[in-house]
């Protein structure tokens, strides 16, 4: 019964999509106050019926209902329950549940958030969020519904995939959502400016905390994908340039030149049409990467069982957003008027450069991720582009763009000169050039890569801390500031993390019997033994060992190797001692031969580490105080006026 | 203003590609050997111990050189199609069998001596075609997929067409459908039969 | 990378060497690779290829089967002294370019290797084009009492004042 009440919420969220996606939208073109009042209740009702279908497939999930087919493929009765609720979107059905649900949040958030823009304008940005629901729920309904029943119902689930039964997927996949279609409200402003035809400052304003906010989450998600990477995998990468990965940080690269693009369009009125395309690219990115992931296009550790249907809709559904919101911009982006003038030398002209840079970056890892398609198609043959392709092209698009980091914020609007900027940095410059040709010869011989890696990192977080000296001076600054200073040491932070992981990690790959003991950087482990262990729904090999510095005891290190009653696969469960300056990765390979209880066992010795992820913390906390800069929430007089002004106009 | 039509036209180039795309296998890896001469390699017939096979023993005629092991489900799937077409006669069909032992993953091929590993391959392999039925004119052991490596094998089942000097010119991958075989294979058989 | 151990033992003989080896070998433990050298440099060329079969994976992280197998030939090669370019061409002939994650430099990949840095180059020689016409076309802006305080405001990076002490 609990399935047929989810099935039936969805079906009835899809008519209140359409309702919510067709009469405010209309009633704000013709100017009919009862039809774009509909668009707040609306928003609410999809958010309440999208709720109550996902909390019916967590219920079938919780109640171990086999007899639904998506929970016999991915639960067991003996998964905990943690996992369970997390399993929900622990495949394709019940992940794009998510999607929708997350997306009915954002579209709900809009509206009660709202409360000072004028009504149009609500009305056309929920407009075209229920458009893009309905899209979604039509997608479930037609092609993966989570609801089908298996009948006869299963005797047991098959289980959830080993590798998802890791607090990871509790957190990774509803933080990267959130961001991935939090980016639809930047989309849906867009849309809604180029369609009333008021592309203006009060836009930008408008649509600015909305899209820092899903750059948060999206930052954090990917920033917790690339931890359970590291500990998941079992020899603590982090990165792995996999087409999923990139689908997600494709996104990020344009949310993020699109963050500094509506900085200018906020302040000085400029560069309207620019940020208006990078709002539609950011969102078209997103929907990009539910087409690669969903529709097997690409072969990726992450692609779900792919079904062409699936694939078909996805792209049509693509073509038809995507192209329709490119069309709307090729006919309004011509009216839009210029803006505010601004000298070559000025922090108008620098952003353009971060936007040039990011967009770069965002190109070549699109076209890394999608040649190999594309020379198919052209029938060429096939080919992989892999990591050392995206290392040796996105490095050097990153570092102008670090060394520009700096400097931008010092530039002054409109115009300034390069003593102007020259002059607060040139102490910054100094350290950093100093530090970086040092750190190197300090820690484990020179490496041109970490002098430049550790040099731009300190002149980054230089040109913040004299910038933060010099403003607190005369008054405390506002928290976007505070927010951008503390988002770009946090960019300075996850490259220290980068540089020297890669340089300096050391692997030792060693056969241990009990009593031996090995050694890295600066400490000793020694192996004890293995022990079977059993837990709910997996036994396991434990290994037993010890970390030790001087002699002394650190701490205790236990890897695991499990085996899943369900699957075949071993897994390796590394055991990490994390660290603020490095971590102690152990994982435990095989028994040897030999009768003296010998294992193959990997230590991993990697030095700042944590960084890449810190710095993504203090990335999205940067975010946070930037979206909620008093200006956002005292937007009231101006947008009273404009309301006002709206209303006007419309009688 | 045209240029403001250029993100429609570029974005529309790309959906042009996602459509061809997804008519593709991603997977599916083409052989490089195609129109190359078949590697060499000499190893021990299953039905005669001690004796060994090359391919320039087929020397003259146009043959297919069919990957299997009897731990292979789709060769399975496979077999009825080419025990049927191996009664029409139309082509020697030679099988490799490849990693018997090894390529099972339940047993530790490592503990095992290489003569035993040897009579255990033709134990498994000898009783499989017994099961299912022989199509082939001859089998030879790959025990260690060596040779499967020259021949850029990366699963089983694969078949190679080769002709009458010896040059590969088609690779299924996968298992022969009985579309493969009416439309690419035979035809491209009958071809390379009058070619000299 | 598990380096391969020919050597055989018995359950028995095992069993005897036990507790032997459990007090006799305690201390330092020993690298899996019996040549570290070779193993270093295998690592250092697989991971830049791409594995067959779990086709996400490296040649060098793959537990595939078909990985060990290949892990072993370009062993084998290493110690026969064959260069690093050998050894993928060893590869590339046998399964083609799809095995390098490093895509070579040829007319079809042109467009991959240079296509970003040709972007790089083109957007900003369009970004002075588009900075001098726009530099042409904007008008001084005529700027109200009112318009000229909220600049300021703006530009030194604070909100206008609200009016009311909130």
């Amino acid at each position: 019964m609990i399935p047929e009440i989810g099935s039936f919420a969805l079906v009835l969220a899809l008519l209140v999509a359409l309702v919510q996606g067709s009469l405010p939208l209309i009633g704000a073109q013709r100017g009919i106050p009862a039809w774009i009042a509909l668009a707040r209740p609306a928003s609410s009702m999809l958010f309440l019926l999208i709720a109550v279908a996902f909390g019916c497939l967590t219920a079938s999930f919780i109640n171990n209902d086999f007899s639904v087919v998506y929970v016999a493929q991915h639960s067991n009765s003996r998964l905990p329950l943690e996992y369970r609720i997390s399993g929900v979107w622990g495949g394709h059905e019940g992940s794009l549940l998510l999607w929708v649900l997350m997306l009915s949040l954002w579209s709900l958030a809009v509206a009660a958030f709202s409360r000072s823009l004028p009504d149009d304008m609500v009305a056309r940005v929920q407009g075209v969020l229920g458009l893009v629901a309905a899209g979604f729920i039509l997608f479930i309904l037609l092609t993966s519904s989570p609801f089908e029943r298996l009948l006869p119902g299963a005797e047991d689930g098959r289980d959830l995939n080993p590798l998802l039964q890791d607090p990871g997927l509790i957190f990774h996949p509803p933080m990267l959502y959130m961001g991935y279609v939090g980016f639809s409200v930047a989309f849906a402003f867009a849309i809604a400016a180029l369609l009333s035809g008021r592309l203006d400052a009060a836009w930008a304003r408008w649509s600015r905390p909305w899209t820092t906010a899903a750059w948060i989450f999206l930052t954090l998600g990917i920033g917790l994908g690339s931890i359970w990477a590291y500990y998941e995998l079992g020899w603590g990468g982090w990165w792995f340039w996999d087409p999923v990965e990139n689908a997600s940080f494709l996104p990020w690269l344009v949310g993020t030149a699109l963050i500094h693009s509506l900085a200018v369009t906020e302040k000085r009125g400029s560069f309207k049409n620019w940020t208006v395309l990078l709002a539609i690219g950011a969102f078209s990115l997103s929907l990009l990467g539910t087409f690669l992931v969903r529709s097997g296009v690409l072969s990726s550790v992450h692609a779900f069982a792919s079904d062409p249907k699936r694939g078909i809709f996805i792209l049509v559904f693509l073509a038809v957003v995507v192209g329709s919101s490119l069309t709307l911009f090729a006919w309004r982006a011509p009216k839009v008027s210029l803006g505010g003038a601004f000298a070559l030398m000025s922090r108008e002209t620098l952003l353009l450069i971060n936007n040039v840079l990011l967009l770069s970056a965002a190109g070549a890892v699109l076209l890394g991720t999608l040649y190999p398609l594309v020379i198919d198609a052209l029938n060429l043959g096939k080919l992989s582009v892999g990591p050392p392709y995206f290392n040796a092209v996105f490095t050097p698009l990153m570092v102008p763009l670090l060394f520009l980091m700096a400097v931008g914020p010092v530039a002054r609007w409109k115009h300034t000169s390069l003593a102007e900027i020259a002059r607060p940095l040139r102490w910054a410059f100094g350290i950093a050039v100093a530090a970086g040709v040092s750190i190197p010869f300090f820690y484990g011989g020179w490496s041109g890569s970490v002098a430049l890696g550790m040099g731009l990192a300190i002149w980054i977080v230089g040109a913040s801390v004299l910038q933060i000296l010099a403003r607190t001076r005369s008054g405390l600054p506002p928290r976007a500031f505070w927010g951008m200073h503390l988002a770009h040491m946090g960019v300075a932070v996850t490259v220290v993390g980068i540089v020297m992981v890669t340089q300096y990690e050391s692997e030792r790959d060693v056969r241990m019997a009990p009593g031996d003991t090995v050694k890295t950087g600066g400490y000793q482990i020694r192996f004890l033994g293995v022990e079977g262990i059993s837990g709910p729904n997996y036994n396991a090999a434990r290994g037993n060992l010890e970390l030790l510095k001087d002699g002394q005891l650190v701490m205790p290190l236990h890897p695991e190797k499990r085996k899943y009653l369900s699957s075949a696969m071993p897994m390796t469960e590394a055991f990490i001692d994390p660290g603020l300056t490095r971590d102690i990765y152990v994982s435990l390979g095989d028994p040897l031969e030999g009768g003296d209880g010998a294992w193959s066992v990997r230590v991993y010795y990697k030095p700042f580490v944590s960084w890449i992820w810190g710095g993504a913390v203090l990335m999205a906390l940067g975010g946070l105080l930037a979206a909620s800069d008093r200006r956002y929430r005292l937007k009231s007089t101006a947008a009273r006026a404009g309301k006002l002004a709206a209303q006007g106009a419309a009688s | 203003m045209k240029r403001f039509l250029i993100p429609l036209g570029l974005f529309l180039v790309l959906v042009v590609f996602l459509a061809i795309g997804l008519n593709r296998d991603p997977h599916e890896v083409p052989s490089p050997l195609v129109g190359k001469p078949a590697p060499a390699f000499s190893v021990e017939k299953l039905a005669e111990p001690g004796k060994t096979f090359s391919p320039t023993d087929m020397q003259g005629q146009v043959w297919l050189l069919n990957v299997w092991a009897s731990w292979c489900v789709s060769c399975r799937a496979e077999h009825p199609l080419l025990v049927a077409f191996s009664r029409q006669g139309g082509l020697p069909i030679v099988g490799l069998n490849y990693k018997e032992v090894r390529g099972d993953g339940g047993i530790d091929a490592k503990k095992l001596s290489p003569a035993d590993e040897a009579s255990l391959t033709r134990q498994r392999a000898g009783a499989w075609l017994s099961q299912h039925g022989d199509p082939y004119t001859l089998s030879v052991l790959d025990m260690d997929g060596r040779v499967g490596i020259d021949y850029g094998v990366y699963g089983v089942p694969e078949t190679y067409l080769i002709d009458k000097k010896g040059v590969i010119r088609f690779k299924q991958i996968g298992p022969i459908t009985p579309d493969a075989l009416e439309k690419k294979i035979l035809p491209l058989a009958r071809q390379l039969a009058t070619e000299s | 990378m598990k380096a391969l151990r020919r050597t055989l033992t018995t359950c028995a003989t095992a069993l005897l060497l036990g507790p032997l080896g459990l007090t006799a070998l305690a201390g330092e433990a020993t690298p899996m690779a019996d040549n570290p050298v070779v193993e270093a440099r295998l690592i250092a060329i697989s991971e830049e290829l791409r594995c067959l079969v779990c086709q996400n994976e490296s040649l060098a992280g793959s537990r595939a089967e078909l990985a060990e197998d290949l892990r072993r030939e370009v062993r084998k090669l290493i110690q026969d002294g064959k260069s690093d370019t050998e050894i993928k061409d060893y590869l590339v002939a046998r399964y083609g370019d799809f095995v390098l994650y490093r895509p070579p430099v040829k007319p079809t990949t042109w467009l991959l290797w240079f296509g970003p840095f040709a972007l790089l180059a083109g957007a900003v020689a369009g970004l002075v084009a588009y900075l001098r016409r726009r530099a042409s076309r904007v008008q001084p802006a005529h700027l109200s009492a009112a318009d000229k305080a909220s600049a300021e405001a703006l530009l030194a990076d604070t909100p206008p004042r609200p009016k009311d002490p909130a």
